[in-house]
């Protein structure tokens, strides 16, 4: 069994270095395209029968879109409103704040064990190595997130981050590692969804009945109210929401939403994008303390970590729009056939090339090849319930990671081609000239018509043969068949 | 009977990949109008569309192509191009360029401009109102929608209604057709592997509908698609569209007799 080491993500190898060792682990992508190829069915059909979809769509959009515009003022709001609520309102500038917060919050209960609910804010902080560190163990009590965590792995997809297992590598892993943390998997565990599921069930179930702090994050946070809402399919999450005294949720500053109507769009959106389902199975709302029912200590630690100076980039701040509902890599052909792990974040796919590299800047060997991780062919944005448009903002954010590179070194060879390139197309008459290049090269290789192995152009050339020039172009032909004017 | 072309001025944009590497499809697109009674023109004043330069990065030395390109085709009422990925950029991208380069009265132009420049399949069925264009080509086809006509431009079946009219045509559906080929201009070579990867996916249902021939509206997928078949010597030619319509009973005698 194959598996990468939990933890950070420094010192990722760039994109296409990643992907050529992915794209060998044939069991994941076949694990791979039946997972996405059946929820991409399953989405498509569930969207299709919304006939207001667009204007679905449209509405998501407008309501992230003027979040994001007034955000300092609906996050007073919010904080206000929970505050009122009787919740107690943390800030974290970054992961590092986050987690120190959240450390503190936990010691203070003096336990040593957290439960938690499956959340993107708490992985991209890297909050279970944090607490770790600490002396806490942070059981995750997701499905997927289980399997990930207890196979030592790290997640694939933001929905489904187990989705390069299949079943019989699931079986492995919670044969070989559920006892070594708690309630150990039955005798001659079969590969079977039910039984996994039920081994999953019974291993949790003394997590959560031990548990005093639960840890969350929030698809939603009603400015209005002080509401936060979870969505999800298992239980999990209600479980971890009700039974423990102490709750604290992380929760990124663009999940605000203005009013508790807002919802109304996006618990259409969501489910349908995400699990291709009309409505998900738990929906949790809680709005601060109530006396005697549910916790009745209650945290929301509210994250920026980059999302201001994504903020600040007027294209690019469509991607904070982003309800993580992973269509977006369902449908992506990149994505399908490398996995998640190569984009070197918690935020894979398409919405991880452009998101990743605004909040973590175009620094690291990843983080330039992420904008490039596409070949544009515009499927993640038809898919995205709030209109992302991702394949402009991939060409938006290769213009930066060019624009950088050109400001502090010596040109290389790439934006020499293309300096030349453009040296050529800037006037016709050089075209032209560039043009009897190309047919001598055609009439030198003469009738071969394609050419095999191109030393220097290994790139294209390893798999796929190149077609060989013609004798005489199409600008050629015309001037002699028509004359030159026009 | 009057021609649906007649009366109509057409500049070709050649784009300048066919205009080098494939005459033959730019050929096609001047027999098929002036079959259709248009009148072809040929700018020679033009080059390209930037769209290379614009996705891998340089926006900057995109930005005179987008100028050039509006003071080439700026006096024509209609500009078509066999090409759904350059039509696409024109449209899309040719204003956003020129505004990030801080020139809106180019972005304006640029904008204006782009309405009247069409792909090959959305000229013939939206502005002349044809299907059939008169086209015989008696071979399995199967036709393969590239990304930026479907979901740049939107042309839907436009391609296929023309096709479905060509006599003799034995077209065959491609399965998974909407999934990306892999080409992705420089994403082919900067992330080789994935492209080759996706190809192949391709390669196995074109290969799957035993079609003899590959069709679609973008030379550049069929080069990568074409070049992965001939590669595995898989005895499937790839075909533009343009060349498909303008193939008639007398060219396929010709293609008898040789």
């Amino acid at each position: 069994m194959t598996s990468q080491p939990s933890g950070t993500y420094v010192g990722m190898p760039a994109f296409p270095t990643a992907a050529k060792e992915a794209l060998d682990n044939h069991q994941q992508r076949k694990n791979l395209h039946h997972a996405t190829h059946t929820i991409r069915d399953k989405r498509a059909r569930v969207v299709g029968e919304v006939a207001d979809w667009e204007a679905l769509r449209v509405a998501g959009a407008a309501i992230k879109d003027e979040v994001l515009t007034h955000l300092e003022d609906y996050l007073v709001q919010l904080e206000e409103s929970l505050t009122r609520a009787g919740a107690t309102v943390h800030w974290a500038r970054d992961a590092a704040e986050a987690n120190r917060i959240v450390t503190a919050l936990v010691q203070a209960k003096g336990t040593d064990e957290v439960v938690k609910v499956k959340s993107m804010a708490t992985q991209e902080i890297e909050l279970n190595e944090a607490l770790e560190a600490a002396g806490i163990h942070a059981w995750e009590t997701d499905l997927a997130e289980l399997i990930v965590q207890l196979g030592h792995d790290r997640p694939s997809h933001i929905l489904v981050p187990a989705i390069h297992r299949n079943r019989a590598e699931i079986k492995e892993i919670f044969t070989h590692e559920m006892g070594k943390v708690g309630q150990p998997a039955p005798d001659g565990l079969a590969a079977e969804p039910a039984a996994l599921a039920e081994a999953a069930r019974v291993h949790l179930r003394e997590k959560f009945l031990r548990a005093k702090v639960a840890i969350s994050g929030a698809n939603f946070a009603v400015a209005e109210t002080g509401t936060l809402c979870v969505v999800e399919s298992e239980g999990n999450g209600r479980m971890c929401l009700t039974l423990p005294e102490t709750l604290i949720s992380v929760v990124g500053i663009e999940k605000v939403l203005p009013r508790m109507t807002d919802l109304e769009v996006f618990l259409q959106l969501l489910p349908r994008s995400s699990t291709g389902e009309r409505m998900n199975p738990y929906t949790s709302m809680w709005t601060g303390v109530t006396p005697g029912d549910g916790p009745q200590e209650v945290h929301v630690v509210l994250l920026d970590n980059g999302r201001t100076s994504v903020l600040e980039d007027e294209v690019g701040r469509q991607a904070l729009r982003c309800i993580r509902c992973s269509a977006c890599l369902n449908v992506c052909p990149v994505y399908e056939r490398v996995g998640g792990h190569a984009y070197g974040s918690v935020y894979p796919g398409p919405i991880g090339a452009v998101l990743n590299p605004q909040l973590r800047g175009t620094t690291s060997a990843i983080d330039k090849s992420l904008p490039y991780a596409s070949s544009l062919c515009g499927a993640c944005f038809d898919a995205c319930p709030v209109r992302i448009e991702i394949p402009e903002l991939l060409v938006h954010l290769r213009t930066r990671v060019v624009d950088e590179k050109r400001s502090h070194r010596l040109p290389s060879g790439e934006e020499l081609a293309m300096k030349g390139a453009a040296w050529l197309f800037s006037d016709a008459k050089r075209w032209e000239k560039a043009h009897k290049g190309a047919e001598l090269g055609g009439r030198v290789l003469g009738k071969k018509g394609t050419l095999g192995r191109i030393p220097g152009l290994g790139a294209w050339s390893d798999a796929r043969d190149a077609p060989t020039p013609p004798a005489e172009t199409f600008r050629t032909w015309w001037q002699r068949e028509r004359g030159t004017e026009k | 009977m009057a021609l649906p072309g007649e009366g109509v001025r057409v500049a070709l944009f050649a784009t300048c990949f066919n205009d080098v590497m494939w005459p033959e499809t730019p050929k096609s697109v001047v027999t098929l109008l002036e079959r259709l009674g248009c009148t072809v023109e040929f700018p020679l004043a033009q080059t390209c569309c930037g769209q290379m330069f614009t996705n891998t990065g340089y926006v900057r030395e995109a930005l005179p192509l987008v100028e050039r390109f509006a003071d080439v085709f700026e006096e024509y009422d209609a500009v078509v191009a066999p090409s759904g990925s350059c039509v696409g950029s024109v449209r899309h991208q040719h204003g956003m360029i020129a505004s990030a380069c801080g020139q809106p009265a180019l972005a304006e132009r640029a904008v204006d401009g782009a309405q009247k420049v069409y792909e090959l399949s959305e000229f013939l069925v939206d502005v002349l109102g044809v299907s059939d264009v008169g086209a015989t080509f008696p071979h399995r086809v199967t036709y393969h929608p590239t990304c930026h006509s479907l979901r740049m431009l939107r042309v839907g079946d436009k391609p296929l209604q023309l096709l479905r009219h060509v006599r003799g045509i034995d077209l065959v559906e491609l399965p998974e057709a909407e999934s990306c080929c892999g080409f992705g201009g420089t994403f082919a070579v900067k992330n080789a592997d994935t492209s080759v990867a996706m190809g192949s996916d391709k390669v196995r249902n074109v290969r799957s509908t035993e079609a003899d021939v590959l069709v679609a509206g973008d030379n550049s997928c069929l080069a990568h698609i074409g070049g992965l078949l001939h590669r595995q010597r898989a005895g499937v030619r790839v075909l533009h569209l343009a060349e498909v319509l303008a193939s008639t009973e007398k060219d396929v005698a010709k293609e008898m007799a040789l």
